[in-house]
C-alpha cells in the first residue's frame, strides 16, 4: 500500500515486515515506502504498532530480548536487517529523538559534541564548529550561545528537546526518527519543534510518530494510519485528512467510534 | 469511501455530534425558507398578488439572519473542533451552501419587487407561461438540491446539475421569444422587460441550486466538480458507486 501520487525518491522501503514480541505479533506484514527529505507521520491508537515500526528503522528493537523481526527494511538499497550490518553505523545514519528529552548530565556543549567525541574527533575547532552548526540547525543557538558550558538540565523541556535534536543532527544522520517529540511540551515549545521539523526536512528524511493528529496534519507531507499492527492507509497528508479512502481511517481521524 | 447519512452522529464526543447535527438542521431550515421565498415570488408574479410579494420582500431579512447564524456556527466548529475528512467537508459545504441560499433569497426578492412594480403600473400579463414553466423547473431543482443535501444523494445531485443545463436552454429560448414580442409590439416593452428580469432571476436561482448540488458531490466523495463539464461529473459520480 502506497500513496498513489508517490513519485519522490525513496529513502526507506519496508517490505512485508512482521514483528513479534514472544508469540504476539505486533506488526502484520507491513510494506511501505518512505520518501526522501519529506516528513512522514505515523498515526494510530495506542498499541497499533507505530512506535514499534519506527524503532525498526534503526533496529532499536534489537534491544528487546523477546522481539523477533521478519521481512526487510531497505535503506538506500541495503537491507538493514542483513547479517553483518554494523548497527552502530546504522544508528549514526538513522538518528532518533524520544518523547521525553534525555540530555546527558553534561554541559550543553558536551551534549552536542558527544557523538563526535565518540567518533574520536578531538580538534576543538571542528567541535566548536559542529556544535554551533547543530545548535543553529535545531533553532537553539540564540537561546544558549552565552551559556554553552552550563548544565543541560538547566534548560526548559522544550529547549532540552531541541538540544537532543541538535545532538542527533551533530553526527549528520540521513534519517531522523521522532517518537512523540512534542507530547511532553507546552504549545509554544511544540510549535517551535514543529517549525524545526519543517526546516530539517530540507536536509533529512523525517519519520514522526505522534498521537496528536493535528500535529501530523500540520507537519507531515505523508501520513500513515496504523491499526492493530496493520498499515491501514498511507497517503499524502492533504488527502488523508480531507478525503481518506478507508473507513477505519475516517473514523479515527474524525474521532468516531468504529 | 461511501458516506453514511448518520455518520456525523458517531463521534465519541456527543457535543460534537450535536454541533454538526445543528448546522445540518439549520441548513435544512434555511433551505426551506429560501424555497418558500422562491415559490411565493413566482406565485405573486403570476397572480399579481402584491401582498404575497411584500411578504417575500419582508422575509428576506430572516434568510439573511439565518445565514449569519449558520456561518457563526461553522466558524465555531472550525475553531474548536478542527474537523477532518467528511466532517471538514460537511462544514465547508455548509458554509458555501448558505451563501447560495442567501443569494436565492435575494433573487426571489427581486422577482417579488417586479411583481409589486408591475401591479402598480397596472400591466397586463405577458410571458407568464415562461415564468410558470421555468419557475416550476427551478423550484424543482431547488427542492431536489436540498433533498440531495439532506440525504447525501449524489444521483439526485447529478440530476439537478443536468436539469440546470435544460433550464439555461429554456431561458435563452424564452428570451428570444420575448424579444420578438417587443419588436412586434413596442408598447409591451416595459412589461416584457419586467418579465425578463424575473426570468433572469429564476435562471440565477437555478444556477445557485446547481451549486448546492455540486457541494453535495464534494461532501460525499471529496471531488470539487465546480468547473467540470457534465460528462466529467457523471463519470465522477458513477465511479464512486
Amino acid at each position: 500500500m502506497s500513496p498513489t501520487a508517490l513519485v519522490e525518491p525513496i529513502k526507506l522501503e519496508v517490505k512485508n515486515l512482521n514483528l513479534y514480541y514472544d508469540q504476539k505479533r505486533a506488526l502484520n506484514g507491513v510494506s511501505m515506502k518512505i520518501p526522501e527529505k519529506k516528513v512522514t507521520a505515523f498515526i494510530g491508537p495506542s498499541g497499533c504498532g507505530k512506535s514499534t515500526l519506527l524503532r525498526c528503522f534503526n533496529r532499536m528493537n534489537d534491544l528487546v530480548d523477546a522481539c523477533r523481526v521478519e521481512g526487510e527494511i531497505i535503506l538506500d538499497g541495503n537491507n538493514i536487517y542483513d547479517k553483518g550490518v554494523d548497527v552502530a553505523e546504522l544508528r549514526r545514519q538513522v538518528g532518533m529523538v524520544f518523547q521525553k528529552p534525555n540530555p546527558f548530565p553534561k554541559s550543553i556543549y558536551e551534549n552536542v559534541a558527544y557523538g563526535l567525541r565518540l567518533q574520536g574527533v578531538k580538534s576543538k575547532r571542528v567541535l566548536d564548529e559542529v556544535v554551533e552548526k547543530s545548535l543553529r540547525g535545531a533553532a537553539l543557538w540564540d537561546e544558549v550561545k552565552d551559556r554553552l558550558h552550563d548544565n543541560a538540565f538547566g534548560l526548559s523541556g522544550g529547549q532540552q528537546q531541541r538540544l537532543v535534536i541538535a545532538r542527533a543532527i551533530a553526527i549528520e544522520p540521513e534519517v531522523i526518527l521522532l517518537d512523540e517529540p512534542a507530547s511532553a511540551l507546552d504549545p509554544i515549545s511544540t510549535l517551535k519543534i514543529e517549525e524545526l521539523i519543517n526546516e530539517l526536512k530540507h536536509q533529512y528524511t523525517i519519520v514522526i510518530v505522534t498521537h496528536n493528529m493535528q500535529q501530523a496534519a500540520r507537519v507531515s507531507d505523508y501520513t500513515a494510519f496504523m491499526y492493530m499492527g496493520d498499515l491501514i492507509e498511507h497517503d499524502l497528508t492533504d488527502t488523508l485528512f480531507t478525503n481518506p479512502s478507508k473507513k477505519q481511517t475516517e473514523d479515527y481521524i474524525t474521532g468516531r467510534y468504529g | 469511501m461511501v458516506m453514511d447519512i448518520t455518520s456525523h452522529t458517531h463521534h465519541i464526543s456527543q457535543q460534537y455530534n450535536l454541533e454538526l447535527e445543528t448546522i445540518r438542521t439549520h441548513l435544512s431550515e434555511m433551505g426551506g425558507m429560501a424555497q418558500r421565498q422562491v415559490n411565493d415570488a413566482i406565485q405573486s408574479l403570476i397572480d399579481a398578488d402584491v401582498e404575497r410579494a411584500e411578504q417575500v420582500v419582508r422575509a428576506d431579512i430572516k434568510v439573511n439572519t439565518m445565514e449569519m447564524t449558520i456561518d457563526e456556527e461553522c466558524v465555531r466548529i472550525l475553531a474548536r473542533r478542527q474537523p477532518a475528512a467528511s466532517d471538514l467537508r460537511l462544514v465547508i459545504a455548509v458554509t458555501k451552501a448558505i451563501t447560495d441560499l442567501e443569494r436565492i433569497g435575494d433573487e426571489a426578492t427581486k422577482i417579488a419587487r417586479q411583481a409589486i412594480a408591475m401591479n402598480k403600473d397596472g400591466l397586463a400579463p405577458r410571458g407568464y407561461i415562461e415564468v410558470r414553466h421555468i419557475g416550476n423547473n427551478v423550484a424543482r431543482m431547488l427542492q431536489d438540491a436540498l433533498d440531495a443535501f439532506a440525504r447525501l444523494d449524489m444521483d439526485l445531485a447529478l440530476n439537478v446539475v443536468q436539469t440546470d443545463k435544460q433550464v439555461d436552454m429554456e431561458y435563452s429560448t424564452a428570451m428570444r421569444e420575448l424579444v420578438t414580442f417587443m419588436i412586434e409590439d413596442p408598447r409591451s416593452i416595459t412589461r416584457v422587460l419586467n418579465i425578463m428580469w424575473s426570468l433572469r432571476a429564476l435562471e440565477r436561482i437555478g444556477d445557485h441550486a446547481r451549486n448546492l448540488a455540486q457541494y453535495v458531490i464534494y461532501l460525499v466523495n471529496g471531488e470539487d466538480v465546480r468547473h467540470s463539464n457534465i460528462e466529467e461529473i457523471e463519470e465522477n459520480v458513477n465511479s464512486k458507486e
